[in-house]
């Protein structure tokens, strides 16, 4: 289920932004406020039934500091939630002895503000509500985890060695996590030191840097980052795509342009990162739609970096980075090999007359590198200046193209390795809807809702960039094609329309950009404004 | 920037380091800046640097950003990696290239626009994470590549080619290093060469970032009357403040080096770095002191040369980092993966 645009039961523990929240509740729903102040009688409506308890009252009586006073209030509120919506309160119980192991005089406290709540719920109201709460067993394989704990342990799992960030929202978890699950597994058991390095950079444009910097001295390096961050690296990256180093970049979507709304969520840098740097760029990317999908593309991101030489950015967003998700639990398949892609040990040097370092290119467009530190007869200069496929520096119009159109048809090679797109065509429905990443759950639940309307249509989740045969394929077999996707300006749909052959005009778009995650209504309302014109 | 190959000409008699190299051994590319340019001199000296401190060519790894200084990357140590990024990028690339192999000796060549402009804050960080590498500053207070514009380095009242005056003050590369904590900061001069190899092969056996702004003139858009950077200008108020010999681990005190010094810093593999001269007072481990010396040397307009602070104490970015002694690079898959069944401790299930 993705989320709904209205709420069968508001809490309403905020008076400045009481009459938003109260007017998000869904007709027949119900609103819980501390009723220690009366409620203004312009919030009152008909139509939702009003639960009143008297935090702030009840805790001014029960503790004695001011601030516990506060604090308290939430706990009493939780107290209140869990009697009308059924939790069983013994679990409840085993939770706070859990949170606060040690801490007696708080798990005491904590314990006599959540019985305070339900208390006053279980003696006022009709409980439990019709919206409640059941113990089920619908999550068997399933694990609550957030994406960017998710992805972190996926560069982990695929050995990455250097990390380097610069803090930002949303993309700030991802890295404490890396660091985290490395003080845990990655520390040598004898030696006590650490087979990873975290570096805190002074600003994006340094991460990047020293993403470049490692990848090409041979380690596993990513950065993580949000929109602002990739806007800084623009220079480095297309360095990166030109020079052919590898990278792997994370970027934890925000709502933009410029600071935007940090807290919300967009899927709006996908163009500027397909397109990434000044010049003629063209970059690899990955869309993770839930956690489970973090951790699998991190290894892939990697892989395909090292594999062609070249920034991968894996577009994560917000909702899927912070969130915690009910999610396929991780699995990691232990026979996984690192693709370290085409590079020449000293050897290998020995045998071959001359090293050039951008010839001679294999099937897919991809010359052999070198690393500093194996041989002298693997040296050479890595430069962004023009140079020839020898790696020397040009000036001449048919060296300088050589190399450039090398790079597109490497990167054209790449389509094939992306993971394929997520197909659900059993419809064989003319009208197809096209999406990507965290609109995932709401595109499905949609889909569902327009059966009921009599609207069919096929599915199809692109999973990266370069697109691939079956992209293409699911393109041409449809009529109407919508693409559904959270920006403004249908950044998925124009990515289509520049890199396959579909004629624009069979792509529709229905967009949400306003910061919230995607709802499955939108989704409908958007479908069904196309089919109905 | 191009790059020309150089015939390699070995002479019979050349000497041959410990590896039975000579110095041919250790150049690059043929230079393609002016000249008399300041900056080929550095190349010379980092040369001879190389080929006596001993280090295998393959272990060298060459980091520039943009500019005049940028090239030089190319003009030495053939046999080694370079890498020639972005203006002013060069130090978060060579942070990462030194985090992923520590066992390179990393050589970073820039210049006044790249490190004190576009790229201060990077040298200033670099500097904190005190990075063990080499990071050279060939210094002359002007743009050359885009034709003379001043520089952050350029003195107040020094003039361009033009006649046009500089009115902002400088940003000297040593004492920004003095107040954000520099390890290893020395100055010398393109002109004088003794002077620059000891400094350097100092520069390369410290623990951790060492920092050699070196003035470095311009011989197209800076070296007339008029410019503080110029040949003349800086023999004319180049002071030696300090003056030491570089002494390698377990060699034999030749008897050029003298036996004594005023101050002797050893240096974490062995060697000893011997002051030779310093001024009365001066303490090269001494960061106040040395911060006092130098301001009140500018004061008297004076150019300031010789390794000016040291300290071999303080932790570098590995250390600080307590990464393993293998370079990252060469930690085998095995030990990086915990395996699927740690996952079991991951998450809510």
């Amino acid at each position: 289920m993705s989320r709904a645009r209205e709420y069968d039961l508001m809490v309403a523990m905020n008076g400045q932004t009481y009459a938003r929240d109260i007017a998000e509740v869904t007709s027949g729903g119900f609103t819980m406020y501390d009723s220690s102040w009366p409620l203004d009688r312009d919030l009152i409506r008909e139509d939702v039934t009003y639960l009143g308890v008297p935090l702030a009252e009840m805790c001014n009586d029960e503790f004695r500091g001011p601030r516990e006073r506060i604090l308290m209030k939430n706990i009493a509120c939780a107290g209140a939630l869990v009697a009308m919506l059924g939790i069983d309160m013994e679990v409840i119980a085993q939770l706070l002895t859990e949170q606060f192991a040690g801490k007696e005089r708080l798990r005491e406290s904590n314990q006599r503000a959540l019985r305070l709540g339900h208390d006053f719920a279980t003696s006022h109201f009709d409980h439990p509500l019709p919206c409640r709460i059941e113990r089920m067993d619908a999550t068997r394989g399933s694990m609550l985890i957030d994406g960017n704990t998710a992805a972190a342990l996926g560069c982990v799992y695929a050995g990455a060695t250097v990390a380097a960030w610069y803090p930002i929202t949303p993309s700030t978890s991802l890295m404490d996590a890396f660091a985290k699950y490395c003080a845990k597994f990655r520390r040598d058991p004898e030696t006590g030191r650490n087979n990873y390095l975290v570096l805190q950079a002074e600003d994006e444009l340094a991460a990047i840097g020293m993403v470049l910097g490692a990848s090409w001295a041979g380690a596993r390096a990513f950065t993580s980052t949000s929109g602002p961050g990739i806007s800084l690296m623009q220079e480095l990256l297309g360095m990166g795509y030109y020079a052919e180093i590898p990278a792997v970049i994370f970027d934890v979507q925000r709502v933009g342009p410029s600071t935007g709304m940090p807290t919300r969520v967009q899927q709006a840098d996908i163009l500027a990162c397909a397109y990434a740097s000044h010049g003629d760029t063209k970059h690899v990317l990955l869309f993770p739609a839930h956690p489970a999908e973090c951790f699998e593309m991190a290894p892939q991101a990697f892989d395909l970096a090292e594999r062609f030489q070249t920034p991968v950015f894996v577009l994560s967003d917000l909702d899927i980075g912070m969130n915690d998700w009910v999610s396929p639990a991780l699995e990691w398949d232990d026979s996984y090999v690192p693709d370290r892609g085409r590079v020449l040990d000293a050897g290998e040097l020995r045998e071959l007359e001359v090293f050039h370092r951008y010839e001679p290119a294999d099937a897919e467009s991809v010359a052999a590198r070198t690393l500093p530190g194996v041989s002298e007869l693997g040296a050479y200069f890595t430069r962004g200046s023009g140079h020839t496929i020898e790696g020397a520096y040009t000036e001449y119009p048919e060296e300088y193209q050589a190399v450039l159109d090398r790079l597109t048809r490497k990167h054209t090679a790449v389509a094939e390795h992306i993971p394929a797109p997520m197909v659900d065509d059993r419809a064989h429905a003319p009208l197809g809807i096209v999406t990507l990443g965290s609109c995932e759950l709401a595109v499905l639940e949609a889909i569902e809702l327009l059966g009921k309307r009599e609207v069919t249509a096929d599915y199809m989740r692109v999973r990266g960039f370069p697109f691939g045969a079956a992209v293409r394929a699911f393109l041409d077999a449809h009529d109407t094609i919508v693409v559904v996707e959270q920006n403004r300006d249908g950044q998925l749909r124009t990515l289509l329309t520049l890199e396959t052959p579909v004629s624009k005009e069979r792509l529709r778009s229905v967009l949400a950009y306003g910061g919230y995650p995607l709802s499955a209504e939108d989704v409908v309302e958007g479908v069904m404004k196309i089919v109905e014109a | 920037m191009p790059s020309i190959v150089k015939p390699i000409v070995t002479h019979p008699g050349l000497d041959r380091n410990a590896l039975g190299l000579t110095i041919r051994d250790y150049e690059g590319g043929m230079s393609t800046l002016c000249a008399g340019c300041g900056h080929d001199s550095v190349t010379a000296a980092i040369t001879h640097a190389l080929w006596e401190s001993d280090t295998p060519p393959h272990m060298i790894a060459k980091l520039s950003g943009i500019g005049c200084s940028a090239k030089t990357a190319a003009y030495f140590a053939r046999g080694a990696h370079g890498f020639n990024g972005c203006h002013g990028r060069m130090p978060p690339i060579a942070t990462g290239a030194s985090a992923a192999n520590r066992d390179l000796l990393c050589i970073g060549i820039s210049g006044d626009g790249d490190s004190l402009s576009i790229g201060l804050g990077h040298l200033a960080h670099l500097v904190r994470r005190n990075v063990r590498m080499v990071y050279v500053i060939e210094n002359n207070g002007v743009y050359g590549l885009t034709k003379g514009q001043f520089s952050a380095s350029a003195d107040v009242g020094s003039t361009t080619k033009r006649g046009e005056a500089n009115h902002l003050q400088p940003i000297d590369p040593i004492f920004l290093g003095l107040s954000v904590g520099a390890t290893f900061l020395a100055r010398g001069f393109s002109g004088d060469k003794r002077q620059l190899v000891p400094i350097f092969r100092a520069a390369m056996a410290h623990r951790g970032l060492a920092v050699i702004d070196v003035i470095s003139p311009c011989v197209t858009f800076n070296d007339h009357e008029g410019s503080t950077k110029s040949y003349l200008f800086t023999r004319q108020h180049d002071v030696q403040m300090t003056v030491a010999d570089f002494v390698p681990p377990a060699e034999e005190i030749s008897a050029t080096i003298p036996s004594e010094g005023l101050v002797s810093i050893p240096m974490h593999d062995g060697a000893t770095l011997r002051f030779r001269s310093v001024p009365d007072g001066y303490d090269p481990t001494d960061r106040i002191a040395v911060m006092e010396h130098l301001m009140s040397a500018r004061s008297r307009g004076e150019i300031v040369t010789g390794i000016l602070y040291i300290d071999e104490q303080s932790s570098d970015l590995h250390e600080l980092g307590n990464t393993t002694d293998a370079p990252l690079t060469q930690v085998p898959y095995q030990k990086l993966c915990p395996g699927s069944a740690a996952l079991t401790g991951v998450g809510f299930r």
